[in-house]
């Protein structure tokens, strides 16, 4: 084994390998980005769209929430919310509904005290992202 | 400690020790409000916690990279480092940046700490383990590039080894990808794309170059094998893990907006990506075995074959366990993941920076070895953390399953609270074993504590 496969043959490997996945990769990322108008629902990306993600971002809801499967798992998927709740009107309204000071013994969410134009905003990322294709997930509606 | 210098590394190992109890006691909030949901609310919103214990993860393990670095670099370069005043700089203003950074989280609701810190002027708080608000980034970047500096200067103008250009080849790699940390755009699936080269780039890929290097650096000083034949190693290691995770990184743009032709490519290559880890088991054991010397380290020696197993465990088994597309549409998202996560920054990440204590502080305290009587207090902790850790990761794998039949499988899909509810016992058995780990962290900490006589030491 030691005559047969040298450390310069293990270097070669390590320095031949990453260099052309790196490239492949950087291949596969461009014809991602190439593909991803078609899928990622861009048209419906309005300035809306835009503060309401800024709003999830700056309450930190990946906190608690997944997004398409990512962030914490402490709370429901609200990827599919949109479609969970039947429309914005749902969704603004559990957001609007939370008690400031929890629920004794069980999970809450915390009372934000967004304005009527933050919870629309909420509400139209949340169905601007419930639009995008996901390749048929989550699996059923629950998330 | 066969240079000065080297001594800095033992300020990066006490944060980084401190840090990593701190996570551990946010962890148990956590685990705690998985099954009291109003625990500590609102004062601690679960939101917070986790951002405080995810944040406290990476800084710890960013200072035990550093102190790693700061210690072995001078060794292998053979010479003194450029500038161990720019080392203790740096780590003042990355301990207090890091500090102000956790305390704002704690101290004021996240959308206040937002305005304060002006994120509107370069939105990039809110995504996941990248909360910190842009001012701390820069931060970061600053510490990374001196820190880079620091060691760099001492490899080129030293001695080169295998195992230092492979360090920093994976520093480099780390501090470049974080820079993705800073593109934000309002388009989700792009957002999310590129946030993976942060953080799947970062754990699956040039983090290992760093775990590689660090325990080969102690496996050559431990066991007294030619450099030559670990070198070797070292190369076949980083080569499959470059090779398998960089498209492996395919693996999670299964359900976010991105082509499907992913799911073949992330499938296949994360498939693939155990065969590094377990090539580090191999490579551990056969190392250990063909030892050349006796070193009286031994709870160092365990803590090296312990990082190579859960490693493999935890990144390779688990990993794989839900990584293949068809598995990954009922399982992403879940209990699993949380499984997976523990138990492979843990068995990988956590683990290599305590072998790398284990085996530098006590030269750095004078002596080869602690005592036998706090060798074996040492090793106490390696099995009550590692033990532990299993359990953690065993009953959020039962927590996971059961979560994945009942809300995704079955016929009958149950809402996600109800879920939740019906599988309170396993984190409830997941608390357990959380305190379990923490009595093992503090006894990590007690072994290190100068004796109360005899001991010439100081702490």
């Amino acid at each position: 084994m030691q005559e047969i496969f040298t450390k310069s043959m293990a270097r070669n490997i390590y320095y031949g390998g990453s260099l052309f996945f790196v490239l492949l990769f950087l291949v596969l990322t461009f014809d991602t980005h190439k593909a991803l108008p078609q899928r990622d629902n861009r048209a419906n990306l309005t300035e809306q769209v835009a503060a309401g993600k800024r709003l999830w971002e700056e309450n930190n809801c990946i906190g608690c929430h997944t997004l398409l499967g990512e962030g914490a798992y402490y709370a429901p998927e609200l990827g599919n919310v949109f479609v969970r709740y039947g429309g914005k009107e749902g969704i603004k309204a559990f957001i609007q509904s939370r008690p400031a000071n929890g629920i004794p013994g069980r999970r809450s969410m915390p009372q934000f005290n967004f304005n009527a134009e933050e919870l629309d905003a909420l509400a139209e990322f949340l169905k601007y992202a419930s639009e995008i294709n996901t390749d048929k997930w989550p699996p059923n509606v629950q998330g | 400690m066969q240079y000065q210098s080297q001594g800095v590394a033992k300020l990066y190992f006490m944060a980084a020790i401190g840090l990593f109890i701190a996570q551990i006691i946010f962890g148990l909030i956590l685990g705690l409000q998985y099954v009291m949901g109003d625990f500590l609310f609102p004062a601690i919103p679960f939101n917070v916690a986790r951002m405080v214990h995810t944040n406290l993860l990476i800084v710890w393990l960013l200072f035990g990279f550093m102190g790693a670095s700061y210690y072995l670099v001078p060794e292998e370069a053979g010479r003194e480092l450029y500038s161990p005043g720019l080392a203790k700089l740096m780590f003042w203003i990355f301990l207090i940046a890091g500090a102000l950074t956790i305390v704002g989280y704690l101290a004021v609701p996240y959308a206040t700490l937002a305005k304060i810190t002006r994120n509107s002027l370069l939105p990039t708080m809110g995504r996941e383990f990248l909360e910190q608000p842009w001012i701390t980034k820069v931060g970061i970047v600053v510490v990374a590039l001196a820190f880079l500096f620091n060691v760099g200067m001492t490899v080129l103008t030293g001695r080169k080894t295998v195992v230092t250009v492979v360090l920093l080849t994976g520093l480099v790699g780390l501090a470049v990808l974080f820079l993705f940390s800073f593109y934000n755009p309002d388009n989700l699936v792009l957002d999310k794309y590129y946030w993976w080269w942060v953080v799947h780039l970062w754990v699956e890929g040039v983090w290992e170059l760093i775990l590689a290097a660090i325990l080969a650096f102690v496996l050559i000083k431990t066991t007294g094998v030619d450099r030559e034949v670990i070198e070797k190693w070292l190369y076949v290691i980083i080569a499959m893990t470059l090779i398998t995770g960089i498209i492996g990184t395919g693996h999670h743009y299964y359900w976010i907006g991105t082509p499907t032709y992913w799911q073949w490519f992330g499938s296949i290559f994360s498939a693939l990506e155990p065969i590094p880890f377990f090539v580090m088991v191999l490579f551990a054991f056969n190392t250990i075995n063909q030892r050349k010397r006796e070193h009286p380290n031994k709870a160092t020696v365990l803590w090296a074959m312990g990082t190579a197993v859960m490693a493999f465990l935890g990144a390779g088994v688990w990993g794989f366990l839900h990584t293949l597309a068809p598995v990954n549409y009922y399982t992403h998202g879940t209990q699993i993941t949380a499984a997976h996560g523990h138990l492979a920054f843990f068995g990988a990440y956590a683990m290599v920076v305590m072998t790398i204590i284990s085996y530098a502080v006590p030269i750095m305290n004078g002596q080869e070895a602690k005592s036998n009587r706090l060798q074996v207090m040492e090793m106490w902790s390696f099995w009550l953390m590692t033990v532990s850790m299993v359990f953690i990761t065993l009953f959020l794998t039962g927590a996971g399953i059961l979560q994945v039949y009942l809300q995704r499988y079955t016929a009958d899909p149950l809402p996600f609270m109800l879920v939740q509810d019906k599988i309170a016992l396993f984190y409830w058995m997941r608390v357990g074993a959380g305190v379990i780990f923490i009595v093992g962290a503090l006894l990590f900490v007690l072994s290190f504590l100068p004796e109360r006589k005899g001991a010439a030491q100081a702490a």
